[in-house]
């Protein structure tokens, strides 16, 4: 069994360290992991994909992921135009930051099956005063799909992240978690 | 046993390299460096290891440093990318043609222009005759494998040669996974201190890189062929040994299926990972007869392990990351034509450029290929023999 996720953000907002988290955490639990980003411009703010699979056995494939279990999509504006311009990817799971926006999550939740959605944009103001939402989209994730424990996820957070910046990212993880709800039409 | 660790490609080599107990690292900070070097300069800054780190304005400079500190007996450490190997060029002649056991890290980085920082082989291909030992790593576990038995293979009294251990850049260096590492004691001990043979020492003056007339010339490049040719053998027998001390037996190549697979498909490096997968799922799932053949030592090319690899095989893909412009085949593939001539090896093959800049063969394309060879297996004739992955299926 292996599981695909693929995150879409902009450069700055934490989505390589979004992959990377959920596969420590992973790797935590015993797992085969890999975590690998895609750049475009090399550029704060342009878009940036990262990818995570999980496996019980080793890893072979060296590609990237095009049919994801699911899709994590960190920044609003980016949300917005794939919304508009009908190029949502396609994934059994969309997690989605509607940084307040419920309407644009439930537009997602038309053309895809199965959306779970978090104000992560608002954590993330309301914990570091600004937006860097990764920590708060992995807690979403987990939540609308269990590969990996909170406690887990937590546990590669804090190495991640030492002292008094970790314990903050521990909170948006869970706050998050407790806030992700799945979008109903 | 050791550990497993989450790491980067880059990390996974700073972090062998680390290990090594490696007396000099040279590099050029800027792009197109790797991590591999940033991390290093850390250990040396944090006091965590006891290494001279030059920090110089050129490849060119961070080669010549390495083959100087080489010829005092050090054991030495580098590591580049794309357009750096290019600046590199001339002074790894050098560092070959001296005999000296640097080994090199190679993030395999496209080459301008059009400008792209991703990864293909083309740095690497454009110095294959530089007269280094030349591995390809497939994943990160075997970057980090592949660095410390480099060390090994490269110091080997019957060697004496820089060894590369390539890996492909941003899909390896870039990529985190989940990594064994050895024990520092564990490494010391199947790695001693270098024991150099001929060294720089005012108290036994002795004189390297000294002009050699045609007389002479020829006589140094037929050794360092011979020592090269020797360098088969200490790959296979360092390769074994590590496989004893981790689990994680290493040899010249790694065939999947080979047993009776009509159509095999041939590569090198991270891609040689997306193959198997396909070959293990076409197999498993449709019966099909597809295996994979992964190359870990590009040079000295293995002859003899690849006659007995192919033995079965009816058709093969190469599969070639750079182009070799004008020719009749990529690199690699003309590698195998010529083992085909000289060992009369009779089966059909087919050589395929992909992955260029960054491009990537994907499992659903890898499946195409494999379905396309055994259409040749069974007598149709290929669209081409050459040509580009993307566009032949």
């Amino acid at each position: 069994m292996m599981w695909e996720i693929f995150w879409l953000g902009r450069a700055g907002q934490g989505v390589i360290t979004a992959s990377r988290l959920l596969a420590s955490a992973a790797l935590l639990e015993g797992k085969h992991v890999q975590a690998f980003p895609q750049f475009g411009a090399e550029r704060l703010g342009a878009p940036v994909k990262g990818y995570t699979r999980i496996s019980e056995t080793p890893i072979e494939i060296h590609s990237a992921i095009s049919k994801p279990d699911a899709a994590v999509i960190m920044d609003v504006s980016l949300l917005r135009g794939l919304v508009q311009s009908g190029n949502l990817p396609k994934a059994k799971l969309t997690v989605v930051n509607h940084g307040g926006d419920e309407e644009l999550a439930k537009a997602v939740r038309r053309v895809n099956p199965k959306v779970w959605a978090v104000n992560a944009t608002g954590i993330s103001m309301g914990i570091f005063q600004r937006v860097i939402v990764n920590t708060p989209m992995v807690g979403a994730l987990i939540k609308a799909m269990p590969i990996v424990s909170l406690e887990s996820i937590e546990k590669a957070v804090l190495n991640r992240f030492p002292g008094a910046i970790g314990e903050k990212n521990v909170e948006a993880v869970r706050k998050a978690y407790e806030s992700a709800e799945e979008v109903v039409l | 046993m050791g550990r497993r660790i989450g790491l980067m490609g880059d990390e996974a080599v700073a972090y062998a390299v680390k290990q090594c107990d490696v007396g000099l690292v040279s590099a050029y900070p800027i792009t197109p460096q790797t991590i591999m070097v940033e991390r290093i300069s850390e250990y040396v800054a944090n006091g965590e290891i006891d290494t001279e780190f030059v920090c110089v304005e050129s490849e060119h400079s961070a080669l010549s440093v390495c083959v100087g500190a080489s010829l005092s007996g050090l054991r030495v450490f580098t590591a580049t990318a794309s357009q750096g190997l290019a600046l590199m060029h001339e002074v790894l002649y050098a560092a070959s043609g001296l005999r000296c056991p640097i080994v090199m890290a190679v993030a395999n980085r496209a080459l301008s222009a059009p400008l792209n920082i991703h990864c293909d082989h083309s740095d690497m291909m454009g110095s294959r005759d530089c007269g280094w030992v030349q591995v390809f790593a497939e994943n990160v576990q075997e970057a980090y494998d592949w660095v410390i038995q480099a060390f090994k293979i490269a110091e080997h009294p019957d060697v004496q040669l820089p060894t590369v251990v390539n890996l492909d850049g941003f899909t390896l260096t870039h990529c985190m996974e989940d990594v064994e590492v050895l024990e520092d004691e564990d490494v010391k001990k199947f790695l001693p201190p270098r024991k150099p043979i001929y060294w720089v020492d005012p108290k036994q003056p002795m004189t390297f890189g000294a002009w050699a007339m045609p007389n002479y010339y020829y006589k140094f490049k037929l050794q360092q062929q011979e020592a090269i040719m020797r360098s088969l053998r200490v790959v296979k027998e360092v390769g074994e040994e590590f496989g004893k001390l981790t689990g994680r037996r290493y040899d010249t190549l790694y065939g999947y299926g080979l047993e009776d697979a009509e159509v095999a498909v041939l590569s090198m490096g991270s891609t040689s990972g997306t193959i198997r997968y396909t070959a293990r799922r076409l197999r498993e799932s449709d019966g099909l007869k597809v295996g994979a053949l992964k190359l870990w030592l590009f040079r000295p090319f293995p002859e003899e392990d690849l006659v007995s690899a192919l033995e079965k095989v009816k058709v093969l893909i190469v599969l070639d990351r750079a182009l070799s412009p004008g020719a009749v085949f990529g690199p690699l593939g003309s590698d195998i034509a010529s083992l085909m001539v000289k060992h009369g090896l009779d089966f059909k093959l087919l050589n395929y450029t992909y992955g260029l800049g960054g491009d990537e063969v994907t499992p659903e394309m890898a499946e195409k290929l494999f379905k396309l060879g055994l259409k040749v297996a069974e007598g149709a004739k290929p669209p081409s023999l050459t040509g580009y992955v993307r566009e032949v299926v």
